[in-house]
């Protein structure tokens, strides 16, 4: 077992190398944000490290710029993350029951977009060490990118962070485009999702809301309506 | 700023663990009601999707690069490839594509 463990956690690590440099790019925007906000490199790689969220923590520096109260920034952190605990409660049931508590409360940490949608794709019940070793150098990557952005601002070229910045939606699709392969009904709800995603985006009203709540709106709504018409049946669900 | 950026941090990390840690540490056993076991199933594939499409397209400093490295990773991914390899011929089809575009 230990070593099976010591096994996926090396995987992890592996497989978090592109979601370490998709971070440090996306974290030195952020660290532009924090620096703007007031904070130092520090301060901003602190909270990286301990946050581990992109759109959390622009929203938490914005509000913290402005002065807000620790309440209002508290309500404002549950908004901007209500998406993770979705994630969290998917990731429960790709634990064993019998994972113990401190690895719970490890894997808790990780529960990343990316690294969610990665350790989501394992094969079979999930290890706790591989999402561990996914963090253990994705949040390096993060907190190092944002620790940079603050002190280094606009130096790295601007066409080499756009071009670093698809590298986490490649990761996307490489989780969600494989499965998707085998079943129809699984390639139309990406499909689906995907289109009303676009709506969203563009329709009057429904677009002011955030794109953290658009997420939650659209997941509760399609991945519900899909649950209802095609029910999945029990073979089938170890594979996400 | 007139709070402590020290207490900021926390507020936003407390929270933010919170929300994360809540679901995995309660939900301790395998749900069996097939509606929610099937709605968990989908939750991932609609979260990415909806997350990667349109905001790809906005993240470069062109849309037909944006497109051409969407279309780049369907393709990989479509043949399997692995996950490094999806991620890194996506970025690099932006780059050598922005030399001419942009």
């Amino acid at each position: 077992m230990a070593n099976e463990n010591r096994t996926w956690f090396i995987k992890g690590l592996r497989d978090g190398i592109p979601i370490s440099l998709g971070y440090l790019a996306v974290a030195f925007t952020l660290g532009i944000a924090a620096k703007n906000a007031g904070f130092t490199a520090f301060q901003a790689a602190l909270a990286s490290l301990t946050n581990n969220a992109s759109a959390g923590q622009f929203a938490g520096f914005t509000l913290a710029a402005a002065g807000a109260g620790y309440l209002e920034l508290a309500v404002m952190e549950l908004i901007v993350n209500a998406r993770y605990l979705l994630m969290s409660c998917a990731l429960s049931q790709k634990l064993s029951p019998e994972t113990s508590i401190l690895h719970r409360l490890l894997v808790s940490a990780g529960v990343t977009d990316e690294i969610f949608g990665v350790s989501m794709s394992a094969p079979g019940k999930l290890n706790p060490f591989y999402t561990i070793g996914l963090l253990a150098i994705a949040s390096p990557g993060w907190a190092s990118g944002t620790y940079l952005g603050v002190l280094m601002g606009n130096l790295l070229p601007v066409n080499v962070v756009r071009a670093l910045s698809v590298g986490l939606y490649g990761m996307f699709l490489a989780v969600i485009v494989p499965p998707a392969r085998k079943s129809k009904v699984l390639a139309g709800v990406i499909l689906i999702s995907m289109a009303a995603s676009f709506a969203f985006a563009k329709l009057p009203l429904i677009s002011e809301l955030s794109t953290g709540n658009r997420t939650i709106l659209l997941t509760v709504l399609i991945a519900g309506g899909a649950a209802a018409l095609f029910p999945v049946k029990e073979e089938e669900n170890h594979g996400a | 700023m007139e709070h402590n950026v020290y207490l900021y941090i926390l507020v936003m990390a407390a929270v933010t663990y919170a929300i994360r840690m809540l679901p995995l540490v309660l939900i301790r056993r395998e749900i069996t009601n097939p509606f929610i076991r099937s709605f968990l199933y989908y939750v991932p594939y609609v979260t990415l999707a909806v997350m990667t499409f349109p905001a790809i397209l906005g993240e470069t400093g062109s849309v037909w690069s944006a497109w051409a490295a969407l279309i780049t990773g369907i393709v990989l991914a479509w043949r399997g490839e692995s996950l490094l390899k999806v991620s890194v011929c996506a970025c690099l089809t932006v780059f050598v594509l922005e030399l001419f575009l942009v």
